[in-house]
């Protein structure tokens, strides 16, 4: 069962509820950002929803993905719950990761969800080895990698299609090619015209999609999952879209214009699927409305969850670290707690 | 710690080189538990380069040992992503001297993973690999990095002295729900010793193994230089009564083991075959000062590579590579 049937009207208006809970929740981390409350580095999606929740409609529950550094919008396309999104993203306890993590490592394993990540390029990797469980274990089920542009001049990821070419892996590799990696556009990071282009070194098909359209995305992905699951190795897709905010909050974006960003959002992929619905008289604006209100509502409680959430105590630092505890460790946390640093365990 | 013994009394045993007891542990845990697969480089129908594997692809097939293309840092990566989501891969980098070609994976997934998923990854990867000179393979192929691993926070890092402790610590590698790096010493495969044949037998990590009671010096040792300390104390019977630790695990390290010799003896030589410093010695040192300040009798000394590279023609390697001569000369600055 795959996690949205675009197929019917209920599954397109959930596809367009969760690209619009990607956008809110990103403009309200910005927010946050703004505000002082997030520390660290934030990099939001905004521009690019239909990417995610058109590829993770496609892939079944039981499917694994791995992230990337903008990673927001993948979690809440693959079905994490927006309240322990934020908290991660205050650092508290009851974020995903505990408050370890943050906005650049968000995970859900038990969600098949294997990270974000902070290293460039270092996803595609790790989604050739849980294709390779899926195959190890005989499983109709895949593994999909998204990755940025800028990632496709990474040497693992080569490594990582290589690997899933010659062994036939149900993997599926997803780059969002929105023109930049970081300030550089991708012009200048690569000598090819499409980035699809690349799956012809390994013999696997490749396609540039328009990365704006969620319907688009979604047939790309629902056909290279087909083609995983039936042993017939992984498929590299090209999805162009662009990032409306900077490379990450605070960014001065010197190597553009807002002209640049306006004529990208002529094509929003948000409003183009909304007029979609409305046109084919499946969504009428009193529903968008109600949709809108809803969406605003889910982020805003996750919001209030998090600053309610607790913070970790101090002793929480040495949990975690190996699945059978060493003395080490230990030694450094005893410390901390007959120094009576430590806050209450609970 | 170190007050548990091996699991279980090692009754019944066999002799067998250190090559075949990293066979047999391989073997005892693929029948074990068939999530365990083994890949890397010629490690399938070539049988490994230094034959470690040799057998295993016909008993087991080409699943279970799978050739790799030559791609570190790929299949490093698709190991940490395999042990991830399910399966409990062994990959085996054929020299150390290649693990920073899969250095990413290893520094920021395999040992992170678990940490800044709080908790909630499981990394179940042993990675075995090998080190030292004393072939003639150059700088390139002759190195012994496993300060490195033994330093990065995430991982634990074994090195056995013995063909006990190669089988033994292997099994424990291979069980650990941590990822665990397994440093085989090239100049040890035939090297032979009694090797417990229970398959229920390991090696607990974290635990030093005496391998000869002494109440002068303690010799703590890793890998190659274990025999070679045990060959120096036979010699130095009579004369000096040397007491011998196989080390066994850089980290987690047996801090207790190593107290309790150096209550009795009041005297070290750390024998380890990477650089000098800012090495294994050094922590063992550290510990030491910390731990037993008021047990020493004399300055802690140690041996190990002069903190060149490996070269290749045979003079420049004798000089540079430790051996049991330095280990003698270790114990007469300090008896
Ligand atoms: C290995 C590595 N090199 C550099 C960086 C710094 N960095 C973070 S994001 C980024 C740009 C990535 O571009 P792209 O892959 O296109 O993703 P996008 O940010 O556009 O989504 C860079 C250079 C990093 N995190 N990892
Ligand atoms: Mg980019």
């Amino acid at each position: 069962m795959t996690l949205i049937s675009m197929k019917d009207s209920d599954g397109r208006e959930e596809a367009l509820r969760r690209m619009l809970l990607i956008r809110e929740f990103d403009s309200t981390a910005g927010d946050l950002f703004a505000d002082g409350d997030i520390p660290g580095f934030v990099h939001l999606y905004i521009g690019e929803e239909a990417v995610a929740v058109g590829a993770c409609a496609a892939l079944d529950e039981e499917d694994f993905i791995t992230s990337t550094h903008r990673g927001h919008g993948h979690c809440i396309a693959k079905g994490l719950d927006p309240r322990r999104m934020m908290a991660e993203l205050l650092g508290k306890r009851d974020g995903y990761c505990n408050g370890k993590g943050g906005s650049m490592h968000i995970a859900d394993v038990d969600a098949n969800m294997l990270g974000a990540n902070g290293i460039v390029g270092a996803g595609p990797p790790l989604a050739a080895g849980a294709a390779l469980t899926c195959q190890y274990h005989d499983e109709d089920r895949v593994a999909l990698a998204f990755l940025g542009d800028g990632a496709v001049a990474q040497g693992q990821i080569h490594e990582a299609i290589n690997l899933a070419a010659t062994w036939d892996l149900p993997a599926v590799f997803l780059v969002e090619n929105n023109h930049f990696g970081e300030g550089t556009p991708v012009e200048e990071q690569h000598n090819v015209e499409n980035l699809s282009e690349t799956a012809e070194s390994y013999n696997i098909p490749g396609f540039t999609v328009d990365g704006m359209d969620v319907t688009a995305v979604n047939e790309a992905v629902e056909e290279a999952r087909k083609r995983a699951i039936a042993g017939d190795g992984p498929t590299f897709i090209e999805a162009e879209t662009y990032r409306y905010r900077g490379h990450f909050e605070g960014d001065p974006q010197p190597y553009r214009t807002e002209e640049d960003v306006e004529r990208w959002q002529q094509r929003d992929p948000i409003d183009a699927f909304t007029e979609q619905l409305i046109d084919r008289g499946e969504l009428a604006e009193s529903e968008l409305d109600d949709l809108r209100a809803e969406v605003e509502a889910e982020i805003e409680e996750a919001v209030e969850f998090a600053r309610e959430a607790d913070e970790p105590t101090p002793e929480e630092a040495y949990d975690d670290m190996f699945g059978e505890p060493v003395p080490e460790i230990e030694r450094f946390a005893n410390a901390l707690r007959t120094d009576g640093r430590g806050g209450d365990p609970q | 710690m170190s007050t548990q013994p091996d699991t279980p009394s090692a009754d019944s045993t066999e002799s067998m080189t250190v090559r075949e007891a990293i066979r047999a542990a391989l073997r005892e845990e693929m029948d074990r538990d068939e999530d365990v697969f083994v890949m890397g480089e010629d490690v399938g129908n070539y049988g490994g380069v230094f034959e470690v594997t040799d057998g295993l692809y016909e008993e087991y097939g080409d699943e279970r040992v799978r050739d790799t293309p030559i791609s570190e840092a790929g299949f490093v990566g698709a190991g940490v992503g395999a042990a991830a989501s399910g399966t409990r891969p062994v990959v085996e980098v054929m020299f150390s001297d290649f693990l920073g070609v899969a250095g990413e994976q290893i520094m920021n997934q395999m040992a992170k993973m678990r940490y800044m998923f709080g908790g909630k990854a499981e990394m179940p990867i042993t990675v075995r690999t090998t080190e030292g000179g004393g072939m003639g393979a150059a700088s390139q192929h002759s190195g012994t990095p496993h300060t490195w691993f033994a330093h990065f926070p995430g991982l634990k890092a074994v090195t056995p002295g013995t063909p006990k402790a190669a089988k033994g610590l292997l099994k424990s590698a291979i069980r650990s729900n941590d990822p665990v790096f397994f440093f085989e010493n090239k100049l040890m495969y035939e090297q032979d010793g009694e090797v417990p044949t229970d398959p229920s037998y390991t090696a607990p990590i974290g635990e030093a193994a005496v391998e000869r009671e002494g109440s002068d010096v303690t010799v703590v040792a890793t890998q190659r230089l274990v025999g070679e300390s045990l060959s120096v104390a036979d010699d130095l019977a009579g004369e000096v009564d040397v007491e011998v630790v196989d080390l066994r695990s850089l980290y987690p390290l047996d801090t207790e083991t190593l107290a309790d010799s150096i209550r009795k003896t009041g005297r070290m030589v750390i024998a380890d075959e990477s650089p000098v410093s800012y090495g294994v010695h050094a922590e063992v040192v550290s510990r030491m000062v910390e731990d037993e300040f008021f047990s020493l009798d004399a300055p802690l000394q140690r041996v190990g590579v002069p903190d060149t590279h490996v070269p290749f023609s045979t003079p420049l390697e004798d000089e540079v590579v430790p051996d049991g001569d330095d280990v003698r000369s270790a114990i007469h600055q300090v008896v």
